[in-house]
């Protein structure tokens, strides 16, 4: 077959690094409705579930017994039940019909009555849902910090940074389990140095993990996994029983906790039993609920890649999140996990998080380059930043961050390495130096870090876990050095785990470290001007990026001192001979004097003579006063020319060749990328003119064609055509004096 | 919405009452009594109590599953560290025999005075054993 140069390139295209494939219902590679997804059923005898999506209870697996005896409130059951699905799905999208009775239907629904619910709905209808269904008010987001060499103070400068930026949670993980400890420490002093009320976890082992969180080294746990089916949930070496007991317990000692689910890992698993990935998602949603947990991070998480290699499995993740919404769950929406080659795929997917808003709108934004991401590599990144602060700023849409500038950062930056040196050397851990706090300020990533003595770290980390120091020694230590702000900050996440304010659904805390829950600011969207809305200082601080520039002074390169070699005589007059205008613009060589490239006006005037008399003939210069368009000036010129020829002239540097009898807004010649434009091109077009004038056979100048010239420079051309537009007056065509004389 | 609703948070609504763990008064959990090293980890820790008040916020809330996690919880406050750790292994797969969990759910009903959570270990006895989940 003969090459297609068009296909060969898609072929390298980014998105054809992915994988896409057709759906397998056997093998669970199938987002919705396989064939052997149940049809919805609930059967209740005396306060009993007795039969559960067609299956008896005699049969049920450890999931149906959890839901069934759980999950569901039989209370609303026989209406949710009733109730067609369709309904339900289009008060989903119904502004009059608030959440709560969303949440009441929801609440008795078993799992194919969910999947037949969303089966209705498409992205944009789901995504209405989403944005009302959301329990907290006001979104968030959330951060993973972490680096390759695990070092302390590098973890804490970039914990401090992710706080600033605005991050809610911050979620840490180490590369070697041992390290735990001093991780988590690093980030609750990073993140607790720039504000107090940061909430942050560790991903580790669950009996590792709830023993950091009991020395007070976290905050919030949120990787208990649960899976669809009972042989992914053993594997996972845990049943829904084990589970619920592990968040009693986190919660017992004060620590938020959030399930984690997600389309995909029963297929990754081998247990998927031929069930849809949907189906089994909103099997773990029921038992999440069921088991007590507050929330749920879903959206496919590390498995996204495999939905996304199926057809709709994009739409089936938004499904995830809105489904785990309906039962009343926070979630957590993925968009952590990289989930693509292709930055257009991914920021496409972000989407539909992102505008209908959830109340952590990635579950773990990674605050530094993906090469320091211990969980795998961030979808977002730091290099992403800025990216992400323009689109917030675009659309109005709260992200949960902001930008920040690099001053702010590196003052905190500074303040948390050295809170985090303080922490080691009264607990006498392995010293961090000046060196490695100065390295970290500045640091992108740890290899710009000096080395640790690892077996030194690892050996006081060890100590450290079972031994008698906690958060209250670290608290000590960090007001004996002086950190007075930041103890106090660590000491008031003390007070607010002892009133546990932040178990509630959703909870965070704010800026002034006042919790913000589903209880206290619940999402009370109906409909446009209700709900969350970005306005006010926030939407000031979002409109703030460090790179926006005041427009006021962007022209201030185009203002000089008036050309005193052109003069105005009076009111220009036809000619008769053979000749060629140039028709310059009102604000030409007074209210502006040099082009968009910084070309002298005197200088381009110059040049365009020096063309037109190489073919032997002379110029006029005339200016226009009532029109600022190159077009019209170019017209105007052109009706006074002897020739009829005219060079049309606007103060930026757009340039048109013109001839009387041509339509106003047609031309010979017309150079629009002022931007591109050289003196040697200016005197190329003299020269064309006057051989127009001549009336000689004539070939185009050539242009020069840069397509980033009106993106870049688009704000400074509508600011110089409107100076120029202001100097637009009620008067005739003036006739002009250049003080030139040709060089031949 | 009730009185008890209106008091979340608790922390800005109650905190004249508010008690750790320890009995310490929040109070009483102060800068100066963290230097002076008179505090310890009971006076960070959540009470039964405080867990009680806001599994009722929960369940007024419209989330009895949450309000009867955080009873399990109360409860649990009552069960050392190592305990605690000790009970969450023994109810994953495989790792108990049945009368191994029921003589779990006799101590936490009967010791710890934990009857939800004595409830629950109960339950996936009875239900491990239906599942095959025991230990072999």
């Amino acid at each position: 077959m003969p090459i297609s140069r068009r296909f060969q390139l898609l072929e390298q295209r980014e998105i054809n690094r992915e994988t896409f494939v057709e759906p397998w219902p056997e093998a669970g590679l199938i987002v919705a409705d396989s064939p052997a997804d149940p049809q919805p059923s609930l059967r209740v005898d005396g306060g009993l579930v007795v039969e559960l999506d067609g299956r008896p209870r005699l049969e049920f697996d450890i999931l149906d017994y959890f839901i069934a005896d759980h999950g569901l409130d039989l209370a609303s059951a026989e209406v949710a039940m009733a109730t067609p699905s369709i309904d339900i799905a289009r008060k989903l999208v119904d502004i009059n019909i608030p959440r709560a009775e969303i949440l009441r239907l929801a609440s008795g629904c078993t799992p194919a009555k969910l999947v037949e619910i969303i089966r209705h709905m498409n992205v944009l209808e789901m995504m209405m849902g989403l944005g009302k269904m959301r329990a907290r008010r006001t979104p968030a987001n959330q951060a993973h910090v972490t680096n390759r060499r695990e070092h302390p103070a590098l973890l804490a400068a970039d914990a401090a940074e992710a706080a600033l930026r605005g991050f809610a949670e911050i979620e840490t993980t180490v590369g070697v389990a041992r390290y735990a400890p001093f991780t988590a420490l690093a980030i609750l002093v990073g993140s607790q140095t720039e504000r107090g009320g940061v909430l942050t976890q560790c991903a580790v082992e669950e009996s590792l993990g709830l023993e950091l969180a009991m020395k007070g080294l976290t905050t919030y746990a949120e990787t208990l996994s649960v899976y669809g089916t009972e042989g992914t949930f053993v594997d996972g070496d845990d049943t829904p029983w084990s589970k619920a007991f592990l968040s009693a317990a986190y919660a017992s000692r004060g620590v938020k906790i959030r399930f984690t689910s997600g389309t995909g890992s029963e297929a990754l698993m081998g247990h998927a039993q031929g069930y849809s990935m949907l189906y089994l998602e909103a099997r773990c949603l029921i038992v999440t609920r069921g088991a007590g947990s507050q929330g749920v991070q879903n959206g496919s998480i590390s498995c996204i890649a495999l939905p996304e290699s199926l057809p709709g499995g994009v739409r089936a993740v938004l499904a995830e999140n809105l489904l785990a919404t309906m039962l009343g769950l926070e979630v957590a929406s993925g968009n952590d996990a990289l989930a693509s080659h292709s930055d257009i795929r991914k920021a496409a997917k972000l989407m539909l998080q992102f505008i209908p808003g959830t109340d952590f709108i990635t579950s773990g934004y990674s605050a530094m380059p993906r090469r320091e991401n211990l969980f795998g590599g961030g979808n977002f990144d730091a290099e992403d930043f800025d990216d992400y602060s323009v689109l917030q700023r675009d659309m109005q849409v709260d992200g949960g961050t902001r930008p920040i500038s690099e001053q702010e950062a590196l003052t905190i930056r500074s303040e948390a390495a050295r809170a985090i040196q303080a922490v080691y050397a009264e607990l006498g851990f392995p010293t961090i130096t000046d060196a490695e706090v100065e390295a970290a300020v500045l640091a992108h990533g740890s290899e710009e870090m000096p080395a640790r003595d690892v077996v030194a770290d690892l050996a006081a980390a060890d100590k450290f876990l079972p031994g008698e120091q906690t958060i209250l020694t670290v608290v000590r230590a960090l007001q004996s050095r002086g950190f007075e702000q930041v103890a106090a900050n660590l000491l008031e996440m003390g007070r607010q785990r002892v009133a546990g304010d932040y178990l509630q659904t959703s909870a965070i805390f704010d800026r002034n470290f006042k919790v913000q829950s589903a209880i206290n600011d619940v999402n009370d969207y109906t409909g446009p001007g209700s709900g969350y809305r970005v306005s006010g200082e926030r939407w000031q601080e979002m409109q703030n990026l460090p790179q926006a520039k005041s427009p006021r002074d962007f022209i201030a390169e185009q203002i000089g001192t008036p050309c005193v070699r052109l003069a105005e005589l009076g009111p220009a007059q036809s000619g008769v001979n053979p000749e060629v205008i140039v028709a310059v613009g009102p604000a030409f060589g007074t209210a502006l004097t040099r082009t968009i490239n910084g070309l002298d006006h005197e200088a381009v005037l110059a040049a365009i003579l020096t063309g037109v008399a190489s073919q032997g003939l002379v110029a006029r210069v005339v200016k226009v006063y009532r029109t600022s368009d190159c077009a019209a000036i170019g017209h105007a010129g052109a009706q006074l020319s002897g020739s009829g020829i005219s060079i049309g002239l606007q103060s930026r540097g757009t340039t048109i060749i013109h001839k009387r009898g041509l339509a106003r807004l047609s031309n010979l010649e017309l150079f629009s990328q002022s931007p591109s434009m050289t003196l040697e091109t200016y005197q190329s077009i003299g020269v064309n003119a006057a051989r127009y004038a001549l009336g000689q056979a004539t070939t185009p100048v050539p242009v020069q064609v840069d397509n980033w010239a009106r993106l870049r420079l688009i704000v400074k051309t509508a600011l110089l055509h409107r100076h120029e537009t202001e100097q637009v007056q009620d008067l005739p065509p003036m006739e002009m004096r250049f003080d030139w004389e040709p060089d031949f | 919405m009730t009185t008890k609703l209106l008091q979340y948070p608790l922390r800005e609504n109650a905190a004249e009452t508010l008690k750790a763990a320890s009995g310490r008064r929040l109070a009483d959990v102060t800068a100066e009594s963290a230097r002076a090293g008179d505090l310890s980890m009971a006076d960070f820790q959540i009470s039964a109590d405080t867990l009680r008040a806001q599994a009722e916020v929960a369940r007024q809330a419209g989330y009895p599953q949450q309000a009867s996690n955080l009873i399990r919880a109360a409860e649990l406050t009552a069960v050392p560290n190592a305990e605690v750790l000790r009970m969450y292994n023994t109810l994953r797969p495989g790792r108990a025999t049945h009368a191994e969990l029921v003589a779990l759910a006799d101590l936490l009903e009967q010791h710890y005075q934990a009857p939800e959570c004595g409830r629950m270990v109960r339950e996936a006895a009875a239900i491990y054993q239906t599942r095959d989940l025991l230990q072999k």
